[in-house]
Formats: C-alpha cells, structure tokens, sequence
C-alpha cells in the first residue's frame, strides 16, 4: 500500500515532539476526520531552527508530517512557505490516492506555524497561499467549497467538513 | 518471524479435511451436475450430499438450501428477492443500523427502486430492542432483516425474540448469520427465521461457497436468471468443489462447535482481561456476555487504528480496525457510530478474531507487543498530550 520512504519515514519519523517555548505552533484537522497535526517551529534569523511535530493519525499522516518536518528544516519563512503538500507527496514518491486529501496536510500545518510565529513576532498578519482541495476519490483539485467534484462528480460536501 | 493470524473475521485457513475432500472435484469429478451422463451425476450427488450437510447444520430440510457462491449473495438473493416477490403487498423493509454492507447497500438500492427502508436503532452494545422491532413494523412491512451477530463488535442479537414478533404479525424474518453459522450454535426452528444467510468461509471452508435458507412455502423472486440449477432460484453452473468443501466443513462445525467455542472463549478472554493491565484508557466494545468466542473489539484512546494495525504487522500479528483510515470510503465504522462511540474513539478501535490455528502463546505475543506500540503512538499525539493536559 505504501512506498518503502513512507515506511521509512512511518517506522522511523523524524523530529518527533514538542517545543515547550516555539516560536510558532500550527494544527490542522482533527481526530474525527482521522487525522491531526501539530507542528512546532523555532525561528532564528528567517530561519526554521528547530521544528517538532506531534500526529494522531494512520501511516500516511505520520509520514508526511515527518517529511515536512525535514523539508522545513534549515529553511528560510520564505522557502518553506513554497512547501506544498504536493511536493510532500512527491518526496514520499507518492501516497496512496484516498489519502492525498486527508493525511496530506503537513504542510498546511507547517504554514499554520509561520503564519502564527509572524502574527506573533512582527504583528503582521502572514498570508497563505489559497488552500488548495484534492477529491478523495479521484483525486482532481477542485475549488474550496465546490459541492461537487470537477472531475468524477462525487458529492464534496461531507468531506469539506473536516475544517481543512 | 512467526506470523500470528488474528484476523479470522476478513479470512481463515480451510480445514485440511476440507482441502482434501474438494481436490477430486477438480479433476477427477468436474462433471456438471446439471448434465444427466454418469458424470453428471457424480457431481450431483455431490452437491446434494453437501446441501444435507449445511441443512443439518442449521436445522433445516434438504430443500430449503440454495447454494450461492458468497455471504452477499446469498443477502442480496434475500433482501432484493423478498422484496421483489412480495412488493404486492407492501413496500416497507425494516433492518438494523450494524448490518453487514451487503444489506445496508441492498437496502439503499431498494430505497432508490421505490421501497420505504427503516433502520433501527441499536444500544451501546450494538443489540437491536425487539420491541423496537415490533414498534417498527407495519401493515406494509414485508421483511425484516438483522444479522445474527456482528463480526465488528462481536454482539450476539436476540433473533429468536424478533422472529417470535415477526412470526405473530406475519412479517418475513431474514437474519445474516455469516459470521454466526458453525461458530455457535444456529437453528432456523429455534431462531423463529424464515431466511437466513451462510457462507463456507467463515467455519473453515473455502471461499466461493455461500447458502440461503428459505422456509418451505416462501415464495422469492431469482435475482439471476438462467438455467434451473437450485429450483430456478439461482442459476449458473454450482461451483462443486467449494459446495463439497463447505459441506464438509459443516459437519465438522457440527461436530466440534463446543469445543472450538470453548477454545477460542478462553484465548479472547485472557486478551480481554490483560490488556488494560498493560495499557490504559482502553474500553472494549460489544455485549460482555451475548458475544461470538473469538473476539476481541477494543477502541484505544487518543491513537489511531491503521498506525498501530501497521506497527503490530511489523511485528507479526494480523488484526483488524474500524479505523475510517483503512476503509476505502474513508468513513468511520457504521457500526461503532450506530453503537453511541464517538468517531475519534472508533479511529482507534482495534478487532482481534482467533481461530483454531491460535495458542495460548500468541496471546502472550500481543500483550507483549501492543503495550509498547501503543505507548510510541500515544507520545507522538497531539490529542493524548490535550487530554493528559486536561486530566492533569
């Protein structure tokens, strides 16, 4: 079902926990969905010092957000602002395609964290860029609240109710 | 490493003395049973050797089994072929919340087709009220269907209550005994049915081999048609060696079902017993007492099910969830939400299903392996550190 990186990163996540005194804390879903995360950064200079995460989720979930979390890494606000939860995906070299819309959000919840450390730190609001929705059945982008999928026709609303 | 099988609900060995029963109906005795050359007729008396045995099995007569190839044949044959035989009469069709996807998705088929479907509601431990049953049926009401027991939860329903209902307001009773039949023990006459579904699979015989009971003098619509095979209520060519193993394996049930009840109570029941030893926040899931002998349904809190179902893989044990995250629609279990357990708890819920490979020593394995896991999971999430937060 899963590619051997994402196992690897299942088996072994990378920068797993907390950061008592972050910078910046973003979360994205919520375990009704299935799925949760939050990450934790640390800024220095513009750059991501030190990032943690925590994830209630299934296999796909917890890989993703330890790849974002070595994605982000060492990065400036600005690189890791251009992290997708495509990109992510890609890293993985793939997720399995019903869990492209639930489990990948890693980098939603990394831009959460930005986003806060600089409302936080400069008092200036940081815009994300527009969140961006994949069907869960056929995997198409489709428009935020769109009630139906562009692509196969497939009723959207239950699945925008899961707040991401 | 040692592989620990306990995920019997999805799939199980087949006796070896099923095996060996089916090998010489694949090349020695293929003959159709429907041709009448000597051949023919090997593989007919075959197959109606077989039909005795799963009739003896469940109480039944000879003629009141149909082979079907599978468990949801044998519901769509029930539900879709009582409606549509009887629809004269009424078009309301009363089920349970926690049946089997082959009867809810029949149902909601009906429902498009025109016919008025009522769900009944189910208590914490997923048992159907008969009095709710009874409540429910009106003078349009031309079946009721609700499975014999929850493979999910493991929940024994109080069948033979509702059939008494059913039988007094004469309303047909269908009730999906797949996971029930050769497991504990199941009378058609007891159980007051008039329907009642089975498959070969579940007690140690192959797949591809499934009945429908139906009470002489019940009149049913075919869904397939074709050829006369099983009295024109089910057409194409019997699958012989399947049927023959599932024959078999009926008498083997018959046999040994209390031993085998006996057996897999005891394994389940030290599982059930030691493992909130080893991990807290855990609750178990279905009736404590009304349930079938080898399962065991457990929601662990504040993790969720396909992690640690992956994480116990790694370590050799095969188990199951109702986790929305391992099921294709990515929808939470019907059955944990029909029950009252919030969907968050039903993320980590987690089914072990023992069969008669299992030993005492593979019960010591999971309580040795799962604490650990569970702990791992709980330290990286986000929702056991609000909840300790909040405990704290």
């Amino acid at each position: 079902m899963y590619t051997q990186t994402v196992m690897d990163h299942f088996k072994n996540p990378r920068n797993v926990g907390v950061i008592e005194s972050a910078d910046g804390v973003g979360e994205v879903g919520n375990p009704v969905c299935g799925d949760m995360m939050t990450f934790y950064i640390k800024v220095k200079e513009n750059v991501i010092e030190d990032v943690k995460f925590q994830t209630f989720g299934c296999g796909a979930a917890i890989a993703v957000s330890s790849m974002v979390s070595e994605m982000a890494k060492g990065k400036t606000l600005e690189e890791a602002s251009q992290i997708t939860n495509k990109k992510v995906a890609e890293a993985l070299e793939g997720l399995p395609k019903q869990k492209m819309h639930c489990s990948n959000l890693g980098a939603d919840a990394l831009h959460k964290a930005i986003e806060d450390f600089k409302m936080k730190k400069e008092g200036t609001a940081y815009k994300p860029t527009p969140k961006k929705c994949y069907c869960p059945f056929c995997d198409v982008e489709n428009p935020n609240e769109a009630e139906f999928c562009t692509g196969c026709g497939k009723g959207l609303e239950d699945e925008h109710e899961h707040g991401h | 490493m040692a592989v620990i099988y306990t995920d019997h609900v999805a799939a199980m060995p087949i006796h070896s003395k099923v095996y060996e029963s089916m090998v010489p109906y694949f090349k020695e005795f293929y003959g159709n049973p429907s041709s009448i050359h000597e051949d023919g007729e090997k593989a007919r008396e075959a197959l109606e050797e077989a039909r005795g045995k799963v009739a003896r099995l469940i109480g039944a007569q000879d003629e009141e089994i149909i082979f079907t190839s599978c468990g949801t044949e044998s519901n769509n044959l029930a539900l879709k072929g009582i409606a549509l035989a009887h629809q004269a009469k009424g078009k309301e069709v009363i089920i349970s919340g926690i049946e089997h996807f082959s009867i809810m998705h029949c149902a909601n088929a009906l429902e498009k087709a025109g016919f008025h479907i009522t769900r009944l509601p189910v208590d914490q431990y997923g048992m159907v009220d008969p009095d709710a049953v009874e409540r429910a049926i009106s003078p349009q009401t031309i079946l009721v269907s609700v499975m014999h027991s929850n493979p999910e939860v493991g929940t024994i329903e109080p069948i033979a209550e509702i059939g008494r209902i059913t039988r007094a307001k004469k309303v047909l009773f269908h009730t999906d005994a797949v996971d029930s039949v050769g497991n504990i023990p199941v009378d058609v006459n007891e159980l007051n049915v008039d329907l009642l579904s089975l498959a070969g699979s579940t007690f140690y015989g192959p797949k591809g081999a499934g009945a429908l009971y139906i009470r002489k003098g019940v009149k049913i619509q075919p869904l397939l048609d074709g050829g006369i095979q099983e009295r024109g209520l089910r057409a194409g060519t019997e699958n012989v060696p399947a049927i023959v193993g599932m024959g078999v394996a009926a008498d083997l049930a018959r046999e040994e079902i209390p031993q085998r009840m006996s057996y897999l109570k005891g394994l389940a029941g030290r599982l059930t017993e030691d493992l909130p030893k080893g991990i807290p926040y855990i609750r178990f899931l279905g009736h404590p007492t009304r349930r079938l002998p080898g399962i065991v349904s457990v929601a662990v809190e504040y993790i969720e099910g396909e992690a640690m179902l992956l994480f116990m893989d790694m370590e050799g044990v095969r188990i199951s969830s109702g986790s929305a995250c391992i099921s294709r629609s990515l929808k939470v279990s019907h059955v944990m939400l029909a029950m009252g357990v919030d969907a968050a708890t039903a993320q980590g819920s987690l089914l072990f299903s023992f069969g008669m490979q299992n030993k005492p020593e593979d019960v010591d394995h999971i309580l040795q392996v799962l604490p650990p896991i569970v702990e791992r999971l709980r330290n990286m999430s986000p929702v056991y550190r609000k909840a300790m937060a909040k405990k704290a």
